[in-house]
């Protein structure tokens, strides 16, 4: 089947997302579309496969034009998208994922659905047990059980939308060669959205690139890395250079640590971080580096082992009032043994002595709840002691967990700020961040909420937010979905820490950021921490094969 | 006590808990599709009063023109009290999908009117006599010892109140709408992908989960505590609320939930005969300390725990039928493209 | 300019829908909405006396619903709040009947503030009690809140009809009366105290200036928008849910003071008279704006009042006028904000996100 998108344009209000795209798209072959994060190869992607309709512009099937009213209606036609994060249902099996929408019979048919299932599977060598619960697999397994998903239901036209992202280097071979089977030998069409040059070279018979929206042109593979490059961002891109740096005091010190949770068991941790030292986590999602990076902050609790900052263990703070709710147990007991022998003293009857018991569960529940009320009060958790120290975490998601979406600049600037009394200098607060605003490049004003920032910019206002001096600086994801020119000025800000004397340490799923920025990088795979390396001495292949459990 | 007067307890604690089990599977089926319906207690009273007071007047003109019994009056009632109960969920439903507020706000507002619409309209019609459910012992089956008086010497109600916990069941485990009405709940962006109307499927669920709950609500009005008065079953519907959380938004685990609840009150009530000096205000308090208690268990740390100490082969499935957290999906709006 | 104005002419319209529906309830029924309304109008605001008994209702009402502004910024559901109340008028009661009919001698000016300490206190800890369950037991605070509620009123008629029974006994509607010097001081013949309102005002000031200028109060609204991101920026969710509640508590505890001490002059079943949802209902309709709880809790308050004076007149039963404040809050929470109800296509999300 040939798909042909002819002059494609998407707008959401001022923003050209898709400004005029026009593609062709053979049966047989693998075609890449290339492009920075914010070009509009999803968006494309997503109109192609049904799940938003353009603006303008037509899609015609075999010459046919076609309208998709939702992405089934375009699995029907034979076009099948496989999300960066498959849209599958974590708390259901395998098997129900399968099942899903899969036909119209009433009855469920598990075992049916099983064989097809597990036919399916050992065709393309992977291994998928139909009663596991999704939620306790892999994001290569997932991709997996929805790619069978789609072609169970007859997908002539896949669009794979940045599937290389966290998965192992074993799983990538094993999609590669998916794919390759797929199209040669089965004709069907790939389409490999990537911002990856390597890959598409690697994989793709013909490549698209796209910039700002708009297509800058084909090019068959294989093709010369520049001309890729050249057509991608318009000119070579800068590599930076980065320092390393000497030998200095520790900051963070993880001795032994093992973390346990229902999914995954992280065990025997060790590492030690310096002060202006930056420290890559590499590793699949989910294999315990994210874990550790809480751990560090103190957000998540360790098993066993210690971890110290600034040589002192990082474990919140207990109430020293902890020993009160005691109060209450004792009291309740005394009284209740005194009415027990005044009881058997033939002093007080039956019904007395309940009465008695009764008002003494009163006034021991009262002193249990004043000294909870009150350990609430003076303990702290580890998480405030962290930040106390000197230590700061800045979260993956801007808006679910970084920054409040109502809340204006200023708001944030005088909710952090440690030296504001109880009564708000709003005047203070609002000169502070105005000054940090102007720093740190926040396309924004101090009145601005932070919904209504751009995502670059509200990574940099988490950043201006900051205490200006720090020890220990904990960062998740710090650039996902940024552009490049985003990314390399939020770096040159951590140079400055670093500079500064502060220890980072990072989680990134992009191996090439890892190795640019890292000092040394340590590498995640199942739970555990198989080696910490220099990172001017490694490559992006070891790093692969490392993270997929592999040893070189 | 002998074996046949423990028998009639537990036919008689069945029996009194089927409104509750009908209330709890209506919500379980409701908030299973992302909805939360915080209007139970108002919806149950309205619905008691409705399918009374319907059953009443109906019963009233049948005899007019000479039909008699009691039938067709307590099948109209059962009827009304279901739409009513569907449309407040509705309600609930249509403010937070088009309208985007906010479901317990609209819930908890909703549960107030419909309490005082109940009492407001039904202020004729307290303490008199009125139509009920006919008693259907089922020839043969209830001759069975033991199983035969616990199961089959109860009337319609109860009956249809047990299959519709199997159906239920049945129907969300092991059919296709039901998969997909579920993906709807856990996420709405998937099924939507897959072509679910996710919307059309969260209206429809939460109009016969409201249903279900407005037949629960008339089930006590016409069976278990007949007629109405001021303020009939306050209460209840918050129980109920608390017993879907406590059956982990399961159907057969919510109606066993609803059970215990129903032998915590016999027991309270045979300890209050037994020992009649102690003062009333413990066996009061006893259904609300047990609604603190089973919703501490379900929310602290406990269950939890449990699963970190089982041997790791056991974790997943142990954690998957305990499992005690909602849909991922409860009460928050999807924006369908 | 224009979009403002018609946003404000808008408001209007769900409080002329919520008439509409009870006028057509009222016609239903049989009865006549000119005899209800004016009956309405005359029970709240007919007289001075009646308008006395609006106000005395007003300031419970108002304490109520401005500690809830609290919870409310917090992101909490407080439905413990009639709860508290009840605690409260408790708290009074006891010092009332051990204190000081025990002891004849201690003046008034010494215990009615004892008096309305102890309330605050019993309140509070109420309230603690649900934030405690709910920040270390995972018991949501709606569940925690209906619970307490309901084992205050339990609480209530034990103590009616047991230790503080009337002497006469008969139908324990309430407790043996309190001495007259426990009271509050009341306005002439009236139920009203004009103390309680002042002690109102001064609460509602005093809340509205540590919502907005104390930092405190901007943790609270951090919490109640973004607990998750709040935590990560170092706020301590738990004291912040914990004081929160603590001080509706207080004031709700203040309320029930008030109730026991003026209204009426012991315990009675009916102490809370559905005060404490009623509340909720005030600040759900009214946003978080201070002076739209202080107008709107006394029109509540009229309607209330009213209402009994209709049963009287009309033989309908009182839930009339909750009939009207649930609807008007109903259609104002349904369809109050004009965007919404006349959806235009928005750009979504997506448009912020890298493409």
């Amino acid at each position: 089947m040939r798909v042909e998108l002819r002059d494609i344009r998407k707008y959401f209000g001022d923003v050209r997302a898709n400004d005029g795209i026009s593609l062709t798209f053979e049966p047989g072959r693998i075609y890449g579309l290339l492009g920075e994060n914010g070009a509009g190869k999803s968006t494309l992607m997503k109109i192609l496969s049904g799940y938003q309709a353009p603006t303008s512009g037509t899609i015609l099937l075999d010459g046919q034009p076609v309208v998709f009213s939702s992405p089934s209606d375009a699995l029907h036609c034979g076009i099948g998208m496989l999300y960066q994060d498959p849209l599958d249902f974590p708390p259901m099996q395998v098997i129900e994922n399968h099942l899903l929408a899969h036909d119209d019979r009433l009855v469920l048919d598990r075992g049916g659905g099983s064989r097809e299932l597990e036919q399916y599977a050992s065709g393309f060598g992977f291994e998928l047990d139909p009663r596991v619960y999704v939620d306790t697999m892999t994001l290569g397994e997932r991709q997996q059980m929805e790619l069978l998903r789609l072609l169970a239901l007859g997908a002539n036209v896949l669009i794979l939308d940045e599937p290389t992202t966290g998965i192992s280097a074993e799983q990538k071979e094993m999609l590669f060669n998916t794919i390759r089977r797929l199209a040669h030998e089965e004709q069907k069409t790939i389409i490999f959205v990537s911002h990856k040059l390597e890959e598409v070279q690697e994989l793709c018979d013909e490549v698209a690139v796209l910039r700002h929206g708009k297509l800058v042109g084909t090019q068959s593979i294989p093709c010369p890395t520049s001309t890729l490059v050249r057509m991608m961002f318009g000119e070579e891109l800068p590599r930076s250079t980065h320092k390393l740096h000497a030998a200095a005091p520790t900051v963070l010190t993880v001795e032994n640590v093992t973390i346990r949770t229902y999914r995954l068991t992280v065990e025997g941790i060790n590492l030690e971080l310096h002060e202006g030292e930056a420290l890559g986590l590499a590793g699949l999602e989910g294999s315990g580096q994210r874990l550790l990076l809480q751990a560090c902050a103190g957000l998540q609790p360790i098993h066993s082992g210690r971890i110290l900052l600034c040589g002192e263990p990082l474990i919140g703070k207990r109430s020293p009032l902890f020993w009160t709710p005691w109060l209450a147990w004792a009291f309740l007991a005394i009284r209740t043994i005194w009415l027990i022998v005044r009881l058997l003293n033939g002093q007080i009857g039956g019904l007395q002595m309940a009465g008695g018991m009764a008002w003494a569960l009163l006034i021991a529940g009262a002193i249990w709840l004043v000294s909870t009320v009150l350990i609430a009060w003076t303990s702290q958790s580890a998480y405030h002691v962290f930040r106390q120290r000197g230590g700061a975490y800045v979260p993956a998601g801007r808006l679910e967990e970084g920054l409040i979406a109502d809340l204006s600049l200023t708001e944030h600037m005088a909710l952090v700020s440690p030296e504001s009394s109880f009564v708000i200098n709003w005047q203070r607060a609002r000169d502070e961040i105005s000054r940090r605003i102007q720093r740190y490049n926040v396309v924004g004003r101090a009145e601005t909420k932070a919904a209504e920032l751009s995502g670059g910019n509200q990574q940099r206002a988490m950043l201006a937010l900051l205490p200006p001096s720090l020890r220990l600086l904990l960062l998740e994801h710090p650039t996902r979905g940024l552009d490049v020119t985003s990314t390399n000025h939020i770096w040159e800000l951590f140079e400055e820490r670093l500079q500064q004397g502060t220890a980072i340490m990072f989680i990134s799923a992009d191996l090439d950021e890892l190795l640019e920025r890292s000092d040394r990088i340590a590498v995640f795979s199942g739970g555990r921490l198989l080696r910490i390396l220099n990172a001017a001495e490694t490559s992006v292949e070891e790093l692969g094969h490392l993270i997929g459990g592999q040893q070189l | 006590m002998n074996e046949a007067q423990l028998v009639g307890i537990l036919a008689s604690i069945m029996a009194q808990s089927a409104p509750l089990i009908l209330a709890v599977i209506g919500e379980t089926i409701t908030e299973r599709a992302g909805v939360i319906n915080l209007s139970l207690d108002g919806t149950m009273l309205i619905g008691a009063m409705a399918g009374f007071v319907v059953a009443y007047k109906v019963s009233g003109s049948l005899e007019a023109v000479g039909i008699a019994g009691d039938t067709i009056p307590v099948l109209v009632g059962f009827a009304v009290a279901a739409l009513i109960g569907a449309l407040a969920a509705l309600l609930i439903a249509w403010g937070s999908i088009r309208l985007k507020q906010d479901q317990v706000a609209i819930g908890f507002v909703l549960t107030l009117l419909l309490a005082d619409l109940a009492n407001f309209l039904g202020q004729n019609y307290t303490r008199i006599p009125g139509p009920r459910v006919t008693h259907l012992p089922i020839p043969y089956l209830s001759d069975i010892p033991f199983i035969g008086p616990l199961l089959f010497r109860h009337d319609l109600f109860i009956y249809l109140t047990i299959i519709t916990v199997g159906i239920v069941w049945w129907w969300l485990f092991q059919t296709q709408p039901g998969l997909q009405m579920r993906g709807v709940g856990e996420r709405p962006e998937a099924a939507f992908v897959r072509g679910v109307k996710v919307n059309r499927t969260r209206y429809l669920y939460a109009a016969l989960g409201g249903a279900l709950v407005g037949i629960a609500g008339a089930g006590y009005s016409l069976d278990i505590k007949l007629g109405w008065s001021d303020n009939h079953i306050l209460g209840i519907g918050w129980i109920a609320l608390a017993i879907v959380i406590f059956g982990g938004w399961r159907p057969v685990r919510g109606a066993l939930g609803a059970i215990l609840y129903g032998i915590t009150k016999a027991v309270a009530q045979i300890l209050q005969s037994t020992f009649p000096e102690v003062p009333v205000v413990l066996f009061n308090s006893l259904q609300w300390l047990l609604m603190l208690g089973v919703l501490l268990l379900v929310g602290s740390e406990g269950i939890k725990r449990l699963i970190d100490i089982s041997p790791r082969w056991l974790q997943g499935p142990l954690a998957h039928a305990l499992r005690v957290a909602p849909p991922k999906s409860l009460g928050r709006a999807f924006i369908e493209e | 300019m224009k979009d403002n104005l018609l946003h404000n002419l808008w408001r209007v319209v769900p409080v002329l829908m919520a008439v509409g529906v009870t006028t057509a309830l009222l016609i239903v029924v049989g009865a006549s909405p000119g005899v209800t309304y004016s009956a309405l109008w005359q029970g709240s605001f007919g007289d001075y006396d009646r308008t006395f008994s609006t106000l005395a209702f007003w300031v419970p009402l108002l304490l109520c619903a401005v500690g809830l502004l609290v919870t409310f910024t917090t992101g909490l559901w407080n439905i413990g709040v009639e709860g508290q109340m009840i605690m409260g008028a408790i708290g009074a009661s006891a010092v009332a009947l051990e204190v000081a009919a025990a002891y004849p001698d201690i003046p008034g000016w010494v215990i009615v503030p004892l008096e309305i300490v102890v309330a605050m206190i019993a309140g509070t800890m109420w309230a603690a009690l649900a934030a405690i369950l709910k920040t270390r037991g995972g018991v949501h605070e709606i569940f925690g809140g209906v619970a307490l509620n309901n084992l205050a009123i339990i609480a209530t008629n034990y103590l009616i009809s047991g230790p503080w029974q009337p002497p006469e006994g008969g139908s324990f509607r309430g407790t043996v009366p309190f001495p007259r010097h426990a009271l509050l001081p009341l306005l002439g013949n009236t139920r009203f105290s004009p103390l309680s309102l002042v002690l109102a005002l001064i609460a509602l000031l005093l809340v509205v200036l540590a919502l907005r200028g104390t930092s405190w109060g901007l943790k609270l609204k951090a919490l109640g928008k973004n607990m998750r991101s709040a935590f990560l920026l170092g706020v301590s969710s738990e004291r912040g849910a914990i004081t929160a509640m603590m001080l509706c508590g207080a004031l709700a505890g203040l309320a029930g003071a008030v109730r026991v001490l003026s209204w009426f002059d012991s315990l009675r079943q009916s102490i809370s008279g559905g005060i404490g949802f009623l509340a909720i209902l005030i600040v759900l309709l009214a946003g978080m704006r201070p002076l739209g709880v202080l107008v709107i809790s006394l029109i509540f308050s009229g309607l209330l009042t009213g209402g009994a004076v209709v049963q009287l007149r009309t033989q309908l039963h009182s839930a009339i006028s909750g009939i009207i404040q649930g609807t008007l809050v109903l259609f104002v929470l349904l369809f109050g904000d004009p965007h919404r109800v006349f959806r235009r296509p928005q750009p979504t999300v997506e448009a912020e996100a890298e493409t």
